[in-house]
């Protein structure tokens, strides 16, 4: 199978490569397992790309890791080509960056949720903890049951970020609320399996829970999905996930990938760009969370003023929401 | 731990084992006929994918169904074609299919919907919905029994009722019916079975279409009803964990009911279980994901026994001259 898997996506590489190279600027694009169509982390980098080539008319080479051992490979191609800038979202690229930016120093990269000191090298991390306290407090909100969950997807540092900013939220909000989390596995096919996903949520509701948020790739889809079958609300993440199921997805954790992959090629395109880390907390608008048509009606006044406050009180400092990568351990859970 | 607990952790086997079931009979009848089937997991594949992409057009779960049979079918006389007209190596043809299945699901449903090799959403007909059997309500309060009949029994959907009423009946067409004792001797012997003149090709033909249609459930389960899509490989290696449930079930259709259930209690509790403390020392998420693998090997290590498979599994006939 990993021979067959690997073949298949050399030639997509070659044809990417390729397709690519007719142009002048040519950026490129990594996404992540989990795929472009993700509806989630990976969707928002692909909107991001898209916004850019809708507004220069410049296109980019692109490529869609299925396995750990094309990190590398797909940014050496890359570099080698003489793409430029080389845009990576995804926290498991980054000893590939590290090596990759040391050999194409001339070569522009910039990497999502990891940070890579290099002088090439524009790492753009977000404050997600930041965007779960504000869905935490909205679900202890909206949960009657005073019991809520989460479902994350490969069990790292950067998703127990996720969980612990949510029940931060929860508990400033409803200090006897109880907090099922769960991860989905320890592997990258964690991000992708519906299935469990749903299985997990189905648990979860089982014992009470009537609000689950998930951070979980694709996999999360089956948690909403759970969610709605079962009558209750799911929360979605990264992307504004309110569409899938209207009236059951209660918010959506926004983390502006699409903003980072956009600024990045378009800085690149106009001679701005900057290497370094970027910070992107709720201050800088890189976390929030989503109100449209679709959720409207399950947001009360009371719940959007309260979520308003946190997010003033957050930004002024007065509230500060625990990072669990920081010290790797989560003061309440 | 209380009865509802128990009762949600059973709930949640059985839907996992739904899938499990399936796919194990399915290698069952191919097995039992002679013909190793390593393709279980391409033809749910398949059959995921083409129930959902029915399902998705025509609007109703139940032309998915058809759709999801007929494409695993398709791939089942693919097997068959390969093992026993053409007597090919049957393993190599069963990694073939599962290659093809998997390349192909991705291929087709990017090019048919251009969402990266899923399909759309489901919802409403488009799935297989929750059945309420008759007096889930009224005998909800009934002490043990109520929540048992109400809670794991009923509201599952049809698929898994097809799943398990599919156990009996086929230990009565194995056991109970002509066709079933030929069935069961061509894995054996044969050229015992030609002897008495009786067709080796089309009583295997025909085990390796019935496991078609019975990967086709599974895959439709999958898709359209367990979850509302298609997802790439979202088989995710069930229809090997099958295979192994076979193995310790030896080729018996009761005992491949048990071992399913177990796969599924395992995982379930897997799921169930993450986050939990001893005292102030906490039970590692991994170790609980990790258990169910570990039970398998020592279950299968220590308390199987020998599994014999059927004396002519893996080799094709030729008719002495």
């Amino acid at each position: 199978m990993t021979l067959a898997k690997t073949l298949v996506a050399a030639a997509t590489l070659v044809a990417a490569t390729t397709a690519a190279q007719a142009q002048d600027a040519n950026p490129a694009v990594i996404f992540d397992r989990g795929g472009k169509f993700d509806k989630s982390f990976n969707q928002a980098s692909y909107e991001g790309a898209e916004r850019f080539k809708t507004e220069t008319g410049i296109g980019y080479a692109e490529f869609e890791i299925q396995q750990d051992a094309q990190r590398e490979q797909a940014l050496r191609r890359f570099a080698e080509r003489g793409h430029n800038p080389v845009v990576v979202a995804g926290f498991s690229n980054e000893t590939a960056m590290q090596t990759v930016a040391q050999e194409f120093p001339e070569t522009q990269f910039a990497i999502i949720d990891a940070v890579v000191d290099q002088p090439n090298v524009r790492s753009v991390i977000f404050n997600e903890h930041e965007g779960s306290y504000l869905v935490g407090v909205l679900a202890a909100m909206a949960s009657k049951s005073g019991k809520v969950g989460f479902v994350g997807g490969m069990d790292i540092p950067l998703i127990q970020k996720f969980a612990c900013g949510y029940v931060q939220g929860v508990k400033a909000t409803d200090p006897d609320a109880e907090v099922f989390q769960n991860m989905t596995g320890n592997t990258p096919e964690a991000w992708n399996d519906q299935a469990r996903g749903a299985e997990i949520t189905r648990s979860q509701i089982d014992r009470g829970a009537d609000v689950v948020y998930h951070a979980a790739g694709g996999t999360g889809i089956g948690v909403l999905q759970a969610a709605a079958d079962a009558g209750v609300y799911g929360i979605g993440v990264d992307s504004n996930q309110n569409y899938l199921h209207p009236g059951h997805v209660l918010t959506s954790m926004l983390k502006r990938v699409d903003n980072a992959v956009y600024d990045a090629l378009a800085d690149s395109n106009n001679g701005e760009w900057t290497s370094g880390v970027y910070v992107m907390g709720l201050k800088e608008d890189g976390v929030g969370w989503a109100l449209d048509e679709n959720n409207a009606a399950l947001i009360t006044d009371e719940m959007k003023a309260a979520a308003e406050t946190a997010r003033e009180k957050i930004i002024s400092g007065e509230i500060k929401v625990h990072d669990y990568t920081t010290d790797g351990s989560c003061p309440v859970s | 731990m209380d009865l509802p607990v128990v009762l949600q952790l059973l709930d949640s086997s059985v839907r996992l084992a739904a899938p499990l079931l399936l796919a194990c009979l399915a290698g069952l009848y191919s097995e039992r006929a002679g013909i190793f089937d390593i393709g279980l997991e391409g033809k749910m594949l398949a059959a995921a994918f083409v129930a959902a992409a029915t399902s998705a057009y025509t609007g109703s779960a139940w032309f998915g169904l058809l759709g999801g049979m007929a494409a695993s079918i398709l791939l089942a006389l693919v097997h068959g074609l390969a093992s026993i007209t053409l007597r090919g190596n049957q393993l190599i043809s069963g990694v073939a299919i599962n290659f093809l299945a998997s390349g192909m699901t991705a291929l087709i449903g990017q090019s048919l919907f251009g969402l990266g090799g899923q399909t759309p959403q489901l919802d409403g007909p488009q799935r297989f919905g929750a059945l309420t059997l008759p007096l889930a309500e009224t005998l909800h309060g009934v002490p043990v029994l109520g929540p048992i009949w109400s809670d794991l029994v009923s509201g599952h959907n049809l698929l898994v009722y097809v799943a398990f009423l599919a156990v009996p009946a086929t230990w009565w067409v194995l056991y109970r019916t002509r066709f079933g004792l030929r069935l069961r001797a061509v894995g054996e012997n044969p050229a015992a079975v030609d002897t008495a003149g009786v067709s080796v090709v089309r009583l295997r033909y025909g085990a390796v279409v019935i496991a078609g249609v019975l990967c086709g459930i599974a895959g439709a389960y999958l898709s359209t009803a367990m979850s509302a899509g298609f997802i790439r490989d979202m088989t995710a290696g069930k229809g090997f964990i099958a295979l192994a449930a076979l193995i310790f079930a030896k080729w018996r259709p009761w005992p491949a009911l048990f071992a399913c259930l177990l796969f599924g209690l395992l995982e379930a509790v897997g799921i169930r279980y993450q986050g939990i403390r001893i005292g102030d020392f906490a039970v590692p998420v991994q170790l609980m994901q990790a258990l169910p693998y570990v039970l398998t090997v020592v279950i299968l290590a220590g308390f199987v026994g020998r599994a014999i498979p059927p004396r002519a599994g893996g080799r094709p006939y030729v008719k002495e001259r």
